[in-house]
């Protein structure tokens, strides 16, 4: 049995533990909440873009344009966002995963542009071709931050050195509820649209024409995608580490219960021991 | 449509919903030029530019500076997805004058290599938030 200060000495560094851990959840509890508020604001405008989108597609049908049509290339761009710090759980590793473990890609026709130093680590040790962003976007996004990655792919697409883009983020369910998500931005999926209830479709007009409205609205499309996805992630990040946290201050507080009741042992036996001592000895003397 | 007064405007952005609001009349400039629209306009989509965003309420006219993005016209309503709208006072003045400076002396100085259309809608900008402080 360990000596009952050595008990001791470990007890009082978990403790001093499990006060970071609960500070680092109260920290990520505020910060989710500011988060949280952020990502549901930006929801309204993703929204309203969507559904635009959409109906603009649908109306269009099936046209030849270079933002609808997969480019020549085989390799794939992929928008990984993480965080730049980890004790997050899972959070970083489940999107990793999403891109390392897809059953369909090779690693050499994949292109990886990271948002989050967690991602690039992981990327560039997995032999993977990287292109950094900026790591700084996810401590507090902007949408111009948004804008200048939009750009970035939409040249590469647009040189065909990219023929699909993707985006690996992690959609922000509730605060327990994180999903890491894959989502193709381009070329943009003409899927089957639900009617908008209770509205008639009017038919749509355009100035300019559809085509070059297209040219000037999908940019701006993805670029809400990728902004939505950022709030959405640094929401989910706070959320995970929030978890993280709470479950290490339950867990410091179960070694610190079960320290507490060896040391507590230690200190009966070696009293018994004592009184055990002192009697074979006034014993011996008698 | 006639008896119609007025309909209703949304205004987003990525950050917030700007305005939301039952208006009479909201005149702004797109790539075809600027449009005022009225309750019952034909269903139509544009693209903007940037100007000044003129909201007619019953109870009087606000204006705002309108840089980027799309508006979705409806009968009963239009949509305006911008990606950067400020109220005047939002706006530096300061900062907005030095801003056309800049773009004026890049336009009339062009080299080869200067991004003429980016610094024509800088230009753009630039006074699309001067003539809203005015």
């Amino acid at each position: 049995m360990a000596s009952m200060r050595d008990i001791k000495r470990r007890r009082s560094s978990i403790q001093g533990t499990q006060q970071i851990t609960k500070a680092m959840k109260l920290v990520s509890t505020v910060k989710l909440q500011r988060a949280r508020g952020n990502a549901e604001r930006s929801k309204t405008y993703f929204t309203y873009m969507f559904d635009t989108v959409n109906s603009i597609l649908k109306r269009v049908g099936h046209v030849e344009h270079r933002y609808l049509t997969a480019g020549t290339s085989k390799k794939k761009a992929v928008v990984v966002i993480t965080s730049n710090r980890g004790l997050a759980g899972g959070y970083n590793s489940n999107v990793v995963k999403l891109v390392t473990r897809h059953p369909q890609w090779q690693k050499e026709d994949v292109v990886v542009y990271t948002i989050g130093n967690k991602g690039r680590e992981a990327f560039v040790r997995s032999g993977y071709e990287v292109r950094p962003c900026s790591n700084e976007i996810v401590e507090s996004p902007v949408y111009a931050d948004a804008m200048r990655i939009c750009e970035k792919l939409l040249e590469a697409f647009s040189k065909g050195e990219v023929g699909e883009i993707y985006l690996a983020y992690t959609a922000f369910k509730n605060t327990v509820s994180h999903v890491p998500t894959l989502l193709k931005l381009l070329p943009v999926v003409q899927g089957e649209v639900e009617e908008r209830s209770g509205k008639a479709e009017a038919i749509m007009n355009f100035e300019p024409e559809d085509i070059e409205a297209l040219d000037m609205i999908i940019p701006k499309y993805v670029t809400s995608l990728i902004y939505g996805a950022l709030m959405e992630s640094v929401a989910s990040e706070n959320g995970a580490r929030m978890q993280a946290m709470d479950n290490a201050t339950s867990n410091a507080e179960e070694i610190i219960n079960d320290l507490a009741l060896k040391y507590n042992r230690a200190r009966q036996g070696s009293i018994t021991q004592e009184l055990t001592e002192i009697i074979a000895g006034a014993d011996a003397l008698g | 449509m006639a008896e119609n007064k007025s309909f209703l405007l949304h205004v987003v952005t990525p950050d917030r919903t700007f305005y939301e609001g039952q208006v009479e009349m909201v005149e702004f400039n797109t790539t075809e030029g600027e449009i005022g629209v009225l309750p019952g306009h034909i269903p139509l989509t544009v693209i903007l530019k940037p100007g000044i965003l003129c909201i007619h309420e019953a109870e009087g006219e606000k204006e705002a500076a309108l840089h980027a993005g799309f508006a979705e016209i409806l009968p009963d309503g239009v949509t305006i997805l911008a990606e950067i709208v400020e109220w005047p006072e939002e706006i530096d003045s300061n900062r907005a004058a030095a801003a056309r400076d800049r773009a004026e002396e890049r336009l009339h100085g062009r080299t080869p290599e200067t991004d003429v259309a980016r610094a024509e809608t800088a230009l753009q900008r630039a006074m699309a938030r001067i003539e809203v402080l005015k």
